[in-house]
């Protein structure tokens, strides 16, 4: 009985990796063709991950190592709690605030593995990936206390069964301020381009990955992969109704993940505190503004 | 040579995905850099290869080293090779790296890259145009699959004739604490 459930946890984990790696690859082409490039094959981030795995690595210390397991098992860990399609393991009240908090623990392993590293643009890269949570944070959980009010539900089920019977009960048409808040919200999640400070390639070197090689640079792409997954199923689960089909399910979070690319692909990034001025001005009013009609 | 690393079949896997997906690290020392853009952007696109630059030497498999070395930065240089994860190759890019080019009677360059860091592949040309570059990524590709690419592993088996040379043009390396 209980190698049946490890099993159920071992085989969504891999799913997720798996799914993970192939909306990156579609992401990659899908800029390249934007930019008129050929760019890459769909499978290159396949590839990536096995060659990262068979280089060497080299370690800066237990704090670093655990750090980087922590920023995977926190995002693994988060992933159980949002259901995929039909599939979902826990059910209980409480899972969307539990899913918030959990999604905390993948930052603060890379802030771990950061303090491990002693690199100063790998701080440099973590600070503002920190503050940038403080931007983004305040409009998505004043929207996700308007759902838990609207549905009457804090489970991530409950309130996609509140959406069930036709798009027309969807909280993309029932609260459609909300729905664009919480989407500028998960492209700042997501690390997507005018919310992509803490990562910027150009300035502070791919920032808090600087000191990842090989085997732990292979480790956070996996960790990123299942994080795509993880954010895209709870937008969809919260705004686009859920899905009782899974492929149905997987087409919403292309859907989420395509406009979320193609965003990203035309615009420039914002400095962090230009990131977080903007997201506590517009997103902010818009929350308070979709609460306010919700309650009244 | 070791063969014990070659003799695997995981060797061989990780050699196939190795040589789709290579990360690029450009020391751009010289006016070489001018022909990187082109190579990575619209015009010549490399990412079609599975090549991609890289943001630090800890990530960074392909070391490319373009145009002249002056002895200050040939020290950088060593630093970032040494920096780096096996496997590791080095590129030499452009006449400059080859036999000096147009700098081969200069006080302070060095003239050939491959006695200071093991190179697997040249680049010839003043400068190579792009065509050029992808044709000499393809070369490396096909050197990866066969296993010809072994400069990382010359690096130790040689170390101290390797080191020797760098010694002769640095002096004695005093690290800062």
């Amino acid at each position: 009985m209980i190698i049946i459930t490890i099993l159920e946890f071992l085989l969504i984990a891999i799913f997720a990796m798996a799914l993970g790696l192939l909306f990156m690859g579609i992401a990659r082409k899908v800029v390249a063709r934007t930019q008129k490039r050929i760019g890459p094959p769909f499978y290159q981030p396949y590839l990536d991950v096995l060659k990262l795995f068979g280089k060497d690595a080299i370690t800066h210390g237990f704090i670093f190592d655990f750090g980087a397991i922590m920023a995977f098992g926190g995002m693994i860990a988060t992933l159980f709690f949002v259901p995929i399609g039909s599939i979902y393991l826990y059910s209980m009240s409480g899972t969307l605030l539990l899913v918030i908090y959990l999604m905390a623990i993948a930052y603060l392993g890379m802030a771990m593995a950061t303090v491990g590293s002693g690199n100063p643009l790998a701080s440099v890269g973590i600070s503002r990936a920190l503050t940038q949570m403080l931007g983004y944070e305040m409009p998505f959980i004043v929207v996700l206390l308007t759902l838990i009010y609207s549905s009457g539900s804090s489970s991530i089920v409950g309130i996609m069964q509140a959406q069930q019977g036709g798009f027309m009960n969807w909280n993309l048409i029932n609260v459609p301020l909300g729905t664009l808040v919480a989407f500028i919200a998960l492209l700042g999640l997501m690390g997507k381009k005018p919310f992509d400070a803490p990562i910027a390639p150009s300035e502070i070197a791919s920032g808090p990955v600087v000191e990842h090689g090989g085997k732990y640079l292979g480790l956070l792409m996996l960790q990123h992969a299942v994080s795509i997954v993880v954010k895209t199923a709870l937008f969809v689960n919260l705004f686009f109704g859920g899905a009782s089909n899974i492929l149905f399910f997987l087409l919403k979070m292309l859907l989420v993940w395509l406009l979320a690319t193609l965003i990203g692909s035309v615009f420039p990034r914002f400095k962090v505190e230009e990131g977080v001025l903007f997201y506590w001005k517009w997103p902010l009013i818009g929350a308070l503004i979709q609460a306010v009609i919700i309650i009244f | 040579m070791k063969e014990k690393y070659k003799s695997s079949k995981w060797q061989e896997v990780i050699n196939w995905a190795q040589k789709r997906s290579l990360f690029m690290l450009h020391y751009c020392t010289g006016c070489g850099a001018i022909e990187l853009p082109p190579t990575m952007t619209s015009r010549y696109d490399m990412s079609r290869f599975g090549i991609g630059p890289a943001a630090t030497p800890r990530q960074a498999d392909i070391l490319l080293i373009t145009g002249y070395l002056s002895t200050k930065t040939l020290r950088r240089v060593v630093y970032t090779y040494e920096q780096m994860q096996d496997p590791k190759f080095v590129m030499g890019f452009g006449s400059c790296t080859i036999n000096g080019g147009m700098y081969w009677d200069s006080y302070n360059t060095i003239k050939q890259l491959d006695k200071y860091l093991p190179v697997d592949l040249y680049i010839a040309g003043c400068m190579p145009r792009p065509e050029a570059i992808l044709e000499g990524f393809l070369d490396l590709k096909e050197k990866i699959e066969n296993g010809e690419a072994k400069g990382y592993k010359k690096y130790k088996e040689e170390y101290e004739y390797y080191k020797t040379n760098q010694k002769k043009v640095l002096g004695e390396v005093k690290r800062r604490q």
